[in-house]
């Protein structure tokens, strides 16, 4: 017997219902399923002006021509007497498109959300560890969301360096319009943003670690828990380097210091700055550049799991290859950043070794999909739009994982950076499998969100539309870039070799277009059913994990009653023997003599013993506190 | 948040789920993690120290022909030699060898402080946050006293070309220093100086509030109330962080 100091904190919440109000429910909310869709609906919210900010840049992309006049009421000066959009506030389009759709969208959105969301209800917990930190986490998000939302109408527009704010260009305002005041606001938007991910990231970590319930091992755990757990330690770990390299150059903007200026000269006039160095900036900015890659998209690939597993009715295929792959993926995305910089000047033989790591990374990621795969294979698929979604995020990352071979490779590398292929490369393997990942959780929990279903066939509708029309976007790229079409690019019209691609630019701008578009089904059907809804039943893809085991509607506490015990590892599904096709993990298996394994039958002793056991400390602790 | 020991099940193993494997509270362990990124932030900025000084020469020749210039790196105990009420002494190291032994001895303090909040003697917990309080607060003062010599410079300064910040370039004597130039050395010396020691000494200046903060809950019973001193335990954790970064900082800029 083992004695440890368990707080009566857990026993207190259903002895007396939370008697919220407006503000305290759906406001300034401790409740971690609150805060997950407050994450989730400021997610949409800037996927919907991302997204929108990059169709307006594939107008001026695809259509060079074009009289885009009739934007005028929303951009104002920023479209010329002619109908042109301002060359610079393209490049503020763009660096705004990447800074909101990696950070606001694919971090905060499909992080934020699903850790939230589920960690607790899948690990069996209350509540996260510390439900005020979780709101501040939240609401450190919204203000810097605010704060970056304030700079897209500043007179000098956002800020304009691309996403990377690479100095001196960042760092010098005289540089262009868009290191102004948009950029200072940039950084103090990540700054905050930085706090947010932080307070939540440590939460995720420490309710993993402290507040699974009895049986939950970590060999227990659904693999969605693991993808948030790993990629909350990822962002531990890389978002502070970030926070010293924007501190840095806040310092340089701001104050003076040259840790990333030396020797500039702007308009033939010399600059103070000496002694610091540019690709400091590109190694501090890339340590968190890179892991952030994983940060969107390893959650993606834990909602994948969980989802494939679920509607293909079969056990994850290779649950421990799953867990040590993502191990991997963990470790490895920490060496591996200098791939972005083999064109910065850095030493060939260091390029070679980042090569080298990076070629690593190809094993675990193929794992994974192999996994998926040999999930799928001969399962009895379900086809919902949660799967559809999942097996289209396999399908994306395949496509753009192997372009990541070729881009690893610092020799061909040297060839296509810069180019639309990196652009495709990384839309594909990072952009759209995150995205798609998201949009299956969202498909798959909504009933668990907001008790209704989503209608289905608008969901295979959306399905259809969105994954042909990412790879028609996409696709075409890679010729655009092996043809050697520079990223970031106002215009290609001015150059000779640029002329043939003009269809196939216009055709990326209208696929673009019809894409975009067709995410208003999703925003219809999210909203729709959120009221409109059919009613969900209590367990609509008949899945094993806990957070099916609360109530329809949970409230704050998540189970009425006492937190149920997990008795079995998640992926039960057809199990020979057994009746249904799935064993929930609250069912012990002594219940289940008739689907018992050889191996399992030996544990049914040891798990009577443990139940047993159990019995009598629960009698013991009620006469403890009695007295 | 009343805490009772409630006996757990031992047969599921100690990663079995329902209880605290690491036999630390969430609170404690948040904070562990809290520090471990932090370890991050601070090994960015001591990586962007050492890229950055390692760019420029070394002082070559004897360290007692030593003058400043911003060709090369200043040798750092010829830099830092003053102490306070004496004018123009030549003490290598002696004012920061002693604020770092100041802040080492609230380390200790710290930990006698955890240790009594074991006991739940509250009247030690108090004394001997009042002690790490003050080994704080006399740090940050020392720190202030740095800044200011480091500042305000020597009689005779040095004779530097350089551009000034209107882009003008010029030939004069420069005293102490600021963020365009310095009178020791390349303008990055100072900038680093002023910039890392400064985010070390917010942070110290953080912990000293959260130790005054828990030096008063500490007087007016509140953990006495609550039955335990976990608090003191946390915020122990936080100051021998900012402690063993000190370390790191001391060593790179005075040390080597």
């Amino acid at each position: 017997m083992a004695v440890a100091n368990v707080s009566s904190h857990d026993v207190e919440h259903h002895e007396h219902e939370h008697h919220d109000n407006f503000i305290t429910k759906y406001i300034f909310s401790t409740d971690h399923k609150m805060i997950g869709k407050q994450f989730l609906v400021t997610g949409i919210f800037w996927a919907l002006i991302g997204g929108f900010l990059s169709i307006v840049f594939r107008l001026q992309l695809g259509f060079p021509d074009m009289n885009l006049e009739f934007l005028r009421p929303i951009f104002g000066g920023w479209i010329d007497n002619t109908g042109k959009l301002d060359p610079n506030f393209y490049l503020a389009l763009v660096t705004m498109h990447g800074t909101i759709m990696v950070f606001f969208v694919l971090t905060a959105g499909l992080s934020g959300t699903f850790s939230n969301f589920l960690i607790p209800l899948q690990i069996g917990a209350r509540d996260m560890a510390s439900g005020f930190m979780n709101m501040l986490s939240y609401w450190f998000f919204f203000l810097s969301s605010v704060v970056m939302f304030c700079s897209l109408f500043l007179e000098k527009g956002p800020a304009g360096g691309g996403w990377v704010v690479y100095p001196p260009l960042s760092a010098l305002e005289q540089a262009i319009p868009g290191s102004g005041l948009g950029m200072t606001l940039w950084l103090v938007a990540m700054t905050f943003f930085i706090v947010s991910s932080l307070l939540g990231g440590i939460n995720y970590i420490t309710t993993v670690i402290n507040l699974r319930t009895k049986g939950m091992s970590f060999a227990r755990l659904p693999l969605t828990i693991w993808a948030f757990f790993l990629t909350a330690i990822i962002g531990l770990l890389s978002f502070p380097v970030l926070f010293s390299a924007a501190l840095l150059l806040v310092f340089d903007r701001s104050f003076g210091t040259s840790f990333y200026l030396s020797d500039i000269y702007i308009g033939g006039e010399a600059l103070p700055n000496t002694g610091g160095s540019a690709v400091l900036y590109q190694h501090l900015f890339w340590f968190l550049g890179h892991p952030e890659v994983y940060i969107v998209l390893l959650p993606a690939l834990g909602i994948t799991s969980e989802i494939i597993a679920t509607n293909s009715r079969k056990p994850i295929f290779g649950y421990k290859a799953m867990i040590i792959s993502m191990l991997g993926i963990t470790i490895l995305s920490f060496v591996v950043w200098a791939h972005h910089m083999f064109v910065s000047g850095m030493n060939p033989f260091l390029g070679s070794i980042f090569m080298f790591l990076t070629l690593i990374i190809a094993v675990p990621s193929a794992v994974k999909v192999f996994n998926y795969l040999t999930t799928l294979w001969r399962g009895n698929l379900r086809f919902t739009p949660g799967m559809l979604f999942s097996i289209g995020l396999v399908s994306v990352f395949i496509s753009g994982g192997l372009t990541g071979i070729f881009l690893g490779n610092s020799a061909i590398d040297i060839q296509l950076h810069d180019t639309y292929f990196v652009v495709a490369h990384f839309h594909l393997v990072m952009g759209s499998a995150s995205f798609f990942g998201l949009v299956a959780g969202v498909y798959h929990w909504f009933p668990k969100m907001f008790g209704r279903m989503m209608d289905e066939k608008l969901g295979h509708i959306h399905f259809w539309l969105t994954f042909v029309g990412i790879y028609m976007v996409f696709f075409p790229m890679h010729y655009i870039g092996i043809a050697g079409f520079p990223r970031r690019y106002y215009t290609w019209t001015e150059f000779a070799f640029s002329d043939m691609y003009t269809d196939l630019n216009m055709f990326v701008s209208a696929a673009a277009i019809i894409t975009f578009a067709a995410q208003m089904i999703l925003v219809f059907n999210f909203f729709y059913s959120m009221f409109f809804g059919r009613k969900a039943s209590l367990n609509p893809w008949r899945s094993n994990t806990l957070e099916w085991t609360t109530p329809l509607h949970p409230q704050h506490g998540n189970w009425p009653g006492e937190i149920p015990s997990v008795y079995r590892w998640p992926y039960d599904y057809s199990k020979p023997g057994s009746k249904e096709d799935f064993i929930p993990q609250t069912i012990p298996l002594s219940a289940t003599p008739e689907s018992n394994l050889p191996h399992e039958e030996k544990l049914v002793n040891l798990e009577k013993e443990i139940i047993a056991e159990e019995g009598q400390i629960l009698v013991a602790n009620e006469t403890k506190e009695e007295s | 948040m009343s805490s009772t020991a409630i006996q757990v099940n031992s047969k599921r193993g100690i990663w079995g789920g329902g209880n605290e494997p690491l036999k630390a509270s969430y609170g404690k362990l948040m904070m562990w993690f809290f520090l471990l990124s932090d370890i991050f932030t601070f090994g960015a900025f001591l990586i962007t120290y050492g890229a950055i000084r390692m760019s420029y020469p070394a002082y070559e020749g004897s360290a007692a022909d030593f003058s400043s210039s911003n060709e090369y790196w200043p040798i750092p105990e010829m830099i830092y030699d003053a102490i306070p009420f004496v004018h123009g002494g030549h003490f290598p190291l002696v004012f920061v060898g002693l604020m770092t032994f100041i802040l080492i001895m609230s380390s200790v303090t710290m930990v006698l402080a955890v240790e009594a909040g074991h006991r739940n003697d509250k009247n030690d917990v108090v004394k001997w946050l009042l002690w790490t309080l003050l080994g704080g607060i006399t740090f940050l003062s020392c720190q202030a006293w740095e800044w200011a010599h480091f500042i305000h410079g020597t009689d005779d300064g040095t004779l530097m070309t350089y551009v000034n910040s209107f882009n003008n370039i010029v030939t004069e004597t420069v005293y102490g220093a600021n963020l365009i130039v310095n009178e020791y050395g390349p303008p990055a010396f100072a900038q680093l100086f002023f910039f890392i020691t400064g985010f070390h000494g917010f942070h110290v200046t953080i912990g000293v509030v959260l130790l005054f903060l828990a030096f008063y809950q500490a007087a007016v019973g509140v953990y006495q109330q609550r039955g335990h001193y976990e608090m003191v335990e946390k915020i122990g954790l936080y100051w021998h962080f900012v402690d063993l970064v000190w370390v790191f900082v001391f060593t790179f800029f005075y040390l080597i």
